[in-house]
């Protein structure tokens, strides 16, 4: 069998999901007996100039990890799909934003300002500001330009599969490596994860959920058998994508939502804030405004992994919309 | 900006108080402005707070949800669902850049046409002020 061409590309990212491609042990000789990998920027070193000299489909496959918060990471995303057969979009950032992603509750002027000016350890008298072009006596300096927003990837390029989590676990890394390599793909636009949500398979105790607010991780020791919903905690199972095996439930933390919303659902904030005030016991409207003030950071909270794809800042690309 | 902009309103009203309060308004030939779209529901526990971003997502400048007062529920305690949701859905909508008034959620009885029409009119008073709605953030994609 003909070695399959495999491209492993970093944007917004925090490098977390190439590692978990290590992870995968010693199946990643396995990896390298199936393919050539034509770029991977943690471990190997290639220029962006021979990726460009590809011919178009030359790339079976690309995994690409992170979000899209520049215009170096918009222009190699755009090089990647067009010499790639098939783009995997590999993380939680690239599918839907991931931590990066929060930035978008600010924009480029607010974050430059933090960041260069107001921060408590900045020192910058003369108000510098990172510049995309820069003249100097030899000629232009260029830099890639800071966007306003941070993106998904499948808000810049067409997107065939996609592998979330944060990072993706090793055994749907190599459910994924595995389908590939034997060509027995799934239809385009899947999710390569569980389908039901994850407190349909979480293996806790459920009793009587009956809350007057919730508490943080940090304020209580959760049992670890009883559900942590029923313990107060901000769990966002209810509204997450099974296939994590339940790597921070059997932690004893309550889920953060890595895995993005389950397929049904089109807004994963809107659903936790159904599902979270269905469990309070508030029978006036000033102590379901206690309850809900528990909640510290309540967008933050459940669009942790997903801000550019929440519905109220979903971008659609052209071809889309 | 008030000028010439007519707000577009989404009211998603309950099918046994509100939208009788609504109806009530009609036939008692109360005046009230034509800016709201209404959306029937069998109850205000019903209106997921999808439905409320979706609103905003298609291009409504505000929404209002109305149920059955406390206690009038057809269901018993649907509008108590509505309640306890409330507070939490006003929270996110804030942080997501949606200003408050954009989003009311009351109670309007069966009888209670007239209060109907003063919502609906003060609501849309107040979305003239702030403008049409603007998701928050840029647009930078070429």
């Amino acid at each position: 069998m003909p070695k399959l061409n495999l491209a492993i590309y970093w944007a917004a990212a925090c490098g977390g999901c190439d590692v978990a491609i290590l992870d995968l042990d010693e199946k990643i000789l396995n990896v390298a007996e199936a393919a050539n990998i034509v770029l991977w920027p943690i471990a190997m070193d290639y220029k962006y100039q021979d990726l460009s000299l590809l011919p178009k489909d030359s790339i079976d496959v690309c995994l690409f990890n992170g979000a899209v918060r520049n215009s170096e990471q918009k222009e190699l995303a755009e090089i990647l799909r067009e010499r790639s057969r098939v783009m995997v979009a590999f993380g939680s950032c690239a599918c839907f934003g991931g931590i990066p992603g929060l930035a978008n509750f600010s924009n480029r002027e607010g974050i430059l300002k933090r960041v260069y000016k107001t921060s408590p350890t900045t020192v910058n008298h003369e108000g510098i500001l990172p510049q995309a072009e820069t003249a100097v006596p030899e000629g232009t300096l260029t830099l890639p330009a800071f966007m306003n927003r941070v993106y998904t990837l499948n808000q810049v390029v067409d997107v065939d599969y996609y592998l979330p989590g944060c990072p993706p676990p090793p055994d749907l890394i190599w459910t994924a490596v595995e389908a590939i390599v034997s060509g027995n793909l799934p239809p385009k636009g899947s999710v390569i994860a569980g389908t039901k949500s994850l407190c349909d398979t979480c293996q806790r105790v459920k009793e009587q959920k009956n809350l007057k607010g919730f508490v943080r991780p940090h304020e209580i020791i959760p049992d670890p058998e009883k559900c942590l919903l029923e313990q107060g905690l901000v769990c966002c199972g209810p509204a997450t994508r099974d296939g994590c095996g339940h790597r921070c439930i059997k932690a004893n933390m309550p889920c953060r939502g890595c895995f993005g919303p389950t397929g049904n659902i089109h807004d994963q904030g809107a659903k936790l804030v159904s599902a979270l005030t269905s469990i309070l016991q508030a029978t006036t409207k000033e102590e379901a405004r206690q309850a809900a003030e528990t909640i510290v950071d309540a967008a933050g909270t459940f669009y942790r992994f997903g801000l550019p794809d929440a519905l109220l800042q979903r971008v659609k690309r052209r071809e889309q919309a | 900006m008030t000028g010439s902009f007519e707000p577009k309103i989404v009211g998603i009203l309950c099918n046994w108080c509100s939208y009788a309060g609504a109806d009530l308004a009609g036939t008692s030939r109360l005046k009230y402005p034509a800016n709201i779209h209404i959306v029937r529901v069998m109850c205000s526990g019903r209106v997921d707070p999808t439905f409320v971003l979706k609103a905003f997502e298609l291009g409504a400048d505000g929404v209002l949800v109305s149920g059955c007062r406390p206690g009038d529920c057809h269901y018993v305690d649907g509008n108590y669902k509505t309640m306890r949701r409330t507070p939490l859905l006003e929270n996110l909508l804030r942080q997501m850049g949606v200003e408050p008034a954009r989003f009311r959620q009351v109670w309007v009885s069966a009888s209670q046409g007239e209060i109907f029409a003063r919502i609906v009119e003060e609501m849309v008073k107040d979305l003239k002020e702030i403008g049409p709605y603007m998701r928050q953030g840029g647009e930078d994609l070429a």
